[in-house]
């Protein structure tokens, strides 16, 4: 059953891989800690999240896998407009 | 002289309160007593604990430590009294606990059906770690369950014990499930996604005596006469508050302890808040039960500031939860409901009363294949919605609700069948955002 959930996060996976960060909507989050257990570096998403702050930590991978896996849809992705930025200067 | 705090319950809003206190008053003496040797844990991650998605480890969010340094008390034990004219608590084991301000968030624990054999080894109910821990010893042992009940936390034993490769018979009362939250159809996705999962649905069926051998569940008897052989039963009828301690001292309460929008109980040195609260709205005049865990959270904190010296009134936002009903993620958020369902008594957990008021709404609709999504329209607001599947609306439709956005302008688009509600809701959701980003 989940497994169908499985792929359709893979797909979130791949289109996540960009840079930005990661954004916590505290008001979906109950505190089980599949974002935390799916860190590859374990960063503790689940205390931003508590703490509705957005992932800044400089090691993160921002690979994805806490959004993906989240079965709450608590965390996005926001992606910095570094480019945008630069372009338009 | 410093103010003593002292909270009863050591779950969300039990810290949550904790946590605001201290923020508040740096000296404060803070007392959490708890009765659960694990201390607090992430009650909703149970199960997945129980799928085998998480390991117990990652269950705890804040530990012992982390409270300990924020120089809050813990005592491990049951409250057993609490004497509000000597401001002191008893606990069980027979020491006493002085407070100037007292938080009773004790939470709820399930109810169980008047079924002869509920107290036989093999009967579990899904309320705290150790309960989880005991089903999945259990489940090493057992190869066929009955599952009992409905709302969400049925369906969750149901899933936790089909991973387990458990066969599992899920008994129904009527003819459909959740029919307080769900329409019909919406029922009968959940259901087909079960069957396909291997799960046996009995409809209108109940049992009758939960049948032993050696004190041993055995089977379960049905009231066609019928006996399905197993070797566990789990119940999930809905949960009944822990009001023992304020019943004792004659709190005002109804379903739960009543209290005020300051989450003041009816003795104003004693607050409650969380699963045993049912709080005062003041846009809507009445007291309402949840048992969510973000509201809880909330009138935790809330309480805690208003223990700590403050006047912040709790304000209720529109009930929400995420859940995954057979697989399927489930948004329901606000009023959707149509009233009873016989397979719950009361409130069931991550459950709200106020999903099943029948809202003075219109509903439009969009489904085909799994992916649904049904919203109630007000005259000027969206009142509620329930996303099953596809979740790309989900986020859209809560903030929606939750900020009352006036849906004036697309109200027509809505209740119009051939128009299409997804992209009308998602336009209107995107430029609302950026309207109210820049307000
Ligand atoms: C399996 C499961 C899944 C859930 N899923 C969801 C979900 O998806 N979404 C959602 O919003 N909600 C969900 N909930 C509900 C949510 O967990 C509760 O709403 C929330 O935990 C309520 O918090 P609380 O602090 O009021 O009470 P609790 O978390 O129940 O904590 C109360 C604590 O007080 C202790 N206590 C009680 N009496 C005494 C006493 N006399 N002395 C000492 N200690 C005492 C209890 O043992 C307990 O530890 C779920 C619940 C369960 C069990």
């Amino acid at each position: 059953m989940s497994l169908k959930n499985l792929f359709r996060h893979e797909n979130t996976r791949r289109q996540a891989l960009v840079k930005g960060y990661v954004v916590p909507e505290t008001a979906r989050c109950v505190q089980c800690g599949i974002c935390s257990y799916h860190c590859p570096i374990e960063i503790d998403v689940r205390l931003h999240a508590w703490l509705g702050q957005s992932v800044k930590d400089r090691h993160c991978l921002t690979c994805g896998e806490c959004v993906a896996r989240c079965p709450r849809g608590v965390l996005s992705f926001e992606v910095t407009r570094f480019f945008d930025e630069r372009g338009n200067a | 002289m410093t103010q003593r705090f002292v909270i009863i319950g050591t779950g969300v809003a039990g810290i949550a309160a904790a946590q605001a206190i201290r923020q508040q008053l740096p000296q404060a003496s803070i007392t959490l007593i708890g009765d659960e040797p694990d201390l607090y844990y992430s009650r909703p991650g149970l199960a997945y604990y129980l799928t085998k998605e998480l390991p117990e480890s990652s269950l705890f969010p804040i530990r012992r430590s982390a409270l300990q340094k924020l120089n809050i008390g813990i005592v491990h034990g049951r409250a057993a009294q609490i004497d509000p004219d000597a401001h002191r608590i008893q606990l069980a084991n027979g020491q006493n606990l002085p407070y100037d301000r007292l938080l009773i968030a004790t939470g709820a624990s399930a109810a169980l059906p008047k079924l002869p054999g509920t107290e036989l080894e093999g009967v579990v109910k899904l309320d705290n770690l150790a309960d989880t821990r005991h089903i999945i010893k259990l489940a090493r042992k057992t190869r066929t369950a009955v599952v009992i009940g409905g709302g969400i936390t049925a369906l969750e034993i149901v899933e936790g014990l089909a991973a387990r490769k458990i066969a599992v018979h899920y008994l129904l009362r009527r003819d459909r499930y959740w029919s307080s939250v769900l329409e019909d159809e919406e029922s009968r996705v959940i259901e087909t996604r079960l069957r396909e999962e291997g799960v046996q649905i009995h409809y209108h069926t109940q049992a009758t005596q939960i049948t032993e051998k050696r004190g041993r569940v055995a089977g379960v008897l049905m009231q066609d006469g019928r006996q399905i052989p197993c070797q566990m039963v789990a119940i999930a009828v809905g949960i009944r508050p822990r009001l023992e301690l304020a019943a004792a001292i004659g709190l005002r309460m109804e379903r739960g302890i009543l209290v005020n929008e300051f989450l003041q109980t009816s003795q104003p040195d004693i607050y409650a808040a969380g699963d045993v609260a049912q709080v005062f709205d003041p846009l809507t005049g009445y007291y309402n039960m949840d048992s969510l865990w973000g509201p809880a959270r909330q009138q935790g904190y809330i309480a805690g500031l208003n223990m700590a010296g403050g006047q912040s009134p709790y304000q209720k936002l529109a009930p929400f939860n995420v859940t995954r009903l057979a697989g399927l993620t489930t948004t329901i958020i606000g009023a959707v409901g149509n009233g009873q369902d016989d397979d719950l008594v009361g409130i069931a957990r991550g459950d709200s009363e106020t999903w099943r008021q029948l809202p003075a709404a219109i509903a439009a609709q969009k489904g085909f294949d799994i992916n649904r999504m049904r919203v109630m329209v007000g005259s000027q607001f969206l009142i509620g919605a329930i996303v099953m599947g596809d979740q790309t609306l989900s986020l859209p439709l809560q903030h929606l609700i939750a900020e009352k956005a006036d849906i004036t302008a697309i109200r027509d688009d809505l209740l119009n069948p051939q128009a299409n509600l997804s992209e009308t809701l998602l336009d209107f959701w995107t430029s609302w955002r950026n309207d109210y980003a820049t307000q």
